[in-house]
């Protein structure tokens, strides 16, 4: 059982590898920069310069502490805010500035979010089938009532809830429920990209699996990419094929789930990983967590290069830091 | 009154239910919980188990719409003249509580720190608030053991951050301040609820990694509650698995993670995911727990157990004993209940955790 995992798991980075040079990215980050002015001499740098690429199909992970930009990337690619300078390419559409009402429409259908909170993303006044319906209603995807209240049905169904769920509020449901209703509008469009914001740090533990599993499943059925965004690392781990470390507005590593775990280079990311708690409580006891104080240690991100390993896997550094980090 | 030897805090058959609009919740079925001078007890569970409201009803901080229906919090403590003293803390008016229990000698950590401090006073002010409340000292000697606080629990520039109010300062920063407060009046008993669920992991490690190492230089008993089992592996002696406001196992912490017997307790710990593992899929527990609206009839855990027995959906099993410190409400622990080996995948797993144990030892 198990070797069959690990096969398919060789075969998957395999594919990753070949990919790069063949499949097209479905999102293309260039040198994201996304800053926020408070006052004439102040402005927050949220995002200074990140670049990455999500392929059809994949889990990509993006961890970092709070601040990290985590949040600002997503929010900026599903155009909540406006990049302050780079490109997004989306299906080879640019979508960073203003866009034509095709490119509009296009993007709307093809990129969904799943938000962080269940409760408060959800309209309380509204019944759960006229939330996942929406979508279809305003692109108009259907011919007749039946037609929608069909695709409704089917939706609650494939994310483990039950068709007649479709006349309840949300209050009436639970936590996981909630965020199962969450998966279901952004899926009933049948988008390419699932921008997942935090969507099960507000769900308790065992809920947590159940909904992790059902990304999981959607995925291998309909074939989207998630962006997944997290702070809890063993979660993205799970979920993701490949992962990138933020680190105050920086992309500070990246690289396939395997590489980072089992290599990190970056400082940051190496305390980052020892930071998680294992359950293991004669090994917890004695094992004490790296710390990471990027001044303390002189590293400064803004003069730091992009530096290739093996593979997929680079690294923020300059010359010298990546030949002692090395 | 009667109480263990050793134990600083008993709490014995509490049973709390809240009133609302929708009816009664009977949130906390008969709870027994022990701590003992200088452990730390953790209390897991998910959301609504009831494991915050154990131990709010034991610093006087229940809502308005609960009703205390039985159950003893047993107490001791030294007087002011050295004389030990045992009181069951539910009889205590909150008047009393306030005066000689809360923050002097049980004071309490909350999940988010911006709301548990003052946002218009500054940190050195919060800080003293406390020592000059219960320990009638004068303003300057007040702001001496202020300081030293701060710098106890590892705030550099301790002088300078006394002026600061709470929005100038990060996450883990008040967090630290909040658990200065706490020790501002040499409590006997520090309850953590859920201290790190707001934070970042790598300020979560140094937050707990504080919080022991204070608990070690002072003496404390601590009880955390938290749903986090990695937390729980760092900082706890004795660990008590809550469902549905139940304690459903008690064990120490080696033995919950290397010999858990509740299928509760499995299923949380295969729940984690594990970053040793390459698996394409978590275990989740099946369902979600039951609205203590009704009242579950039988063991509470039934409807998403997959060991479920006839007798399980119709009489909550008692706490079995299996070793002097290990205890589960399982019927599966019963002499007559059929012998039910672990999930493989657990055991797998326990099997691993335990050679990692060994290679760190």
């Amino acid at each position: 059982m198990s070797d069959v995992m690990t096969e398919t798991r060789e075969q998957a980075t395999a594919q990753q590898a070949t990919r790069a040079d063949n499949t097209q990215a479905i999102l293309k980050v260039t040198d994201l920069k996304q800053h926020f002015p408070i006052s004439r001499n102040f402005t927050v740098k949220a995002v200074n310069g990140v670049s990455f690429e999500i392929y059809p199909g994949e889990t990509y992970g993006l961890v970092g502490e709070s601040g990290s930009g985590k949040t600002t990337i997503g929010r900026s690619i599903i155009r909540l805010h406006t990049p302050t300078e780079g490109s997004i390419l989306f299906q080879d559409k640019e979508i960073a500035g203003s866009l034509d009402h095709e490119t509009k429409q296009m993007l709307r259908r093809d990129m969904q979010m799943i938000f962080q909170d269940p409760m408060s993303s959800l309209n309380p006044r509204k019944k759960v089938g006229d939330i996942i319906g929406e979508g279809l209603d305003i692109h108009k995807r259907y011919s007749s009532s039946q037609e929608r209240s069909d695709a409704v049905a089917d939706m609650l169904k494939k994310v483990g809830l039950s068709p007649t769920h479709a006349e309840r509020y949300p209050h009436q449901f639970s936590g996981g429920q909630r965020q199962r209703v969450g998966i279901a509008r952004a899926l009933i469009m049948n988008p390419k990209l699932i921008i997942a914001d935090e969507c099960i740090s507000a769900l308790d533990v065992s809920i947590q699996a159940q909904v992790v599993n059902l990304m999981k499943d959607i995925q291998d059925e309909i074939g989207c990419a998630y962006l997944f965004i997290a702070h809890d690392l063993s979660m993205v781990k799970y979920i993701s094929d490949r992962i990138g470390v933020l680190h105050l507005g920086y992309m500070v590593e990246t690289g396939t789930t395997d590489e980072i775990f089992s290599n990190p280079v970056h400082p940051y990311t190496k305390s980052l990983l020892s930071a998680v708690p294992h359950p293991n409580p004669e090994v917890e006891k004695k094992r004490h967590s790296v710390p990471y104080d990027k001044d303390a240690e002189g590293v400064d991100y803004s003069v730091g290069t992009i530096h290739q390993l093996e593979g997929t896997h680079s690294v923020l550094a300059t010359d010298e830091e990546f030949s002692r980090w090395t | 009154m009667e109480m263990n030897e050793k134990a600083i805090l008993e709490v014995r058959d509490l049973d709390i239910s809240f009133k609302t609009n929708a009816g009664v919740i009977h949130a906390i079925r008969g709870v027994n919980l022990d701590l003992q001078k200088g452990e730390t007890v953790a209390i897991v569970g998910e959301s609504g188990s009831g494991k915050s409201v154990t131990v709010k009803a034991a610093v006087g901080l229940l809502d308005a719409n609960a009703t205390v229906n039985a159950g003893q919090i047993l107490y001791r403590y030294k007087d002011d003249n050295g004389n030990e003293e045992v009181v069951d803390l539910l009889t205590m008016s909150k008047r009393e509580l306030r005066k000689k229990i809360n923050g002097r000698r049980i004071a309490m950590v909350f999940q988010d720190p911006m709301t548990s401090l003052d946002p218009t006073m500054t940190i050195g002010k919060q800080v003293m608030e406390g020592i000059l409340l219960h320990k009638k000292q004068d303003k300057n000697a007040a702001y001496a053991r202020a300081l030293e606080l701060l710098e106890l629990v590892g705030i550099t520039d301790a002088e300078k951050r006394m002026k600061n109010y709470p929005h100038q300062l990060s996450g883990g920063m008040r967090q630290r301040v909040v658990i200065a407060m706490a020790l501002a009046s040499d409590p006997d008993i520090l309850i953590c609820d859920e201290p790190t669920t707001a934070l970042d992991v790598t300020i979560q490690a140094r937050i707990l990694e504080l919080i022991k190492d204070v608990q070690e230089r002072l003496g404390l008993s601590v009880i955390y509650i938290t749903h986090d089992l990695g937390v729980v592996a760092k900082v706890a002696d004795y660990v008590n698995v809550m469902y549905a406001g139940r304690i459903v196992e008690v064990a120490n912490v080696n033995e919950i993670f290397y010999e858990p017997r509740h299928p509760y307790t499995w299923g949380l710990l295969a729940a984690m995911p594990d970053l040793e593992l390459d698996d394409d899929r978590l275990n989740s527990i099946p369902g979600s727990p039951p609205n203590l609206l009704h009242e579950p009839e039988g063991d509470a855990f039934a409807p998403r157990n997959a060991y479920a027995m006839a007798i399980d959906e119709k009489m909550a099993p008692p706490m079995f004993k299996l070793s002097d410190t290990h205890f589960v409400a399982s019927w599966l622990a019963h002499p007559d209940a059929p012998q039910i080996e672990l999930p493989d995948e657990l055991k797998a797993r326990i099997e691993r955790s335990r050679k990692e144990a060994q290679s760190y030892a």
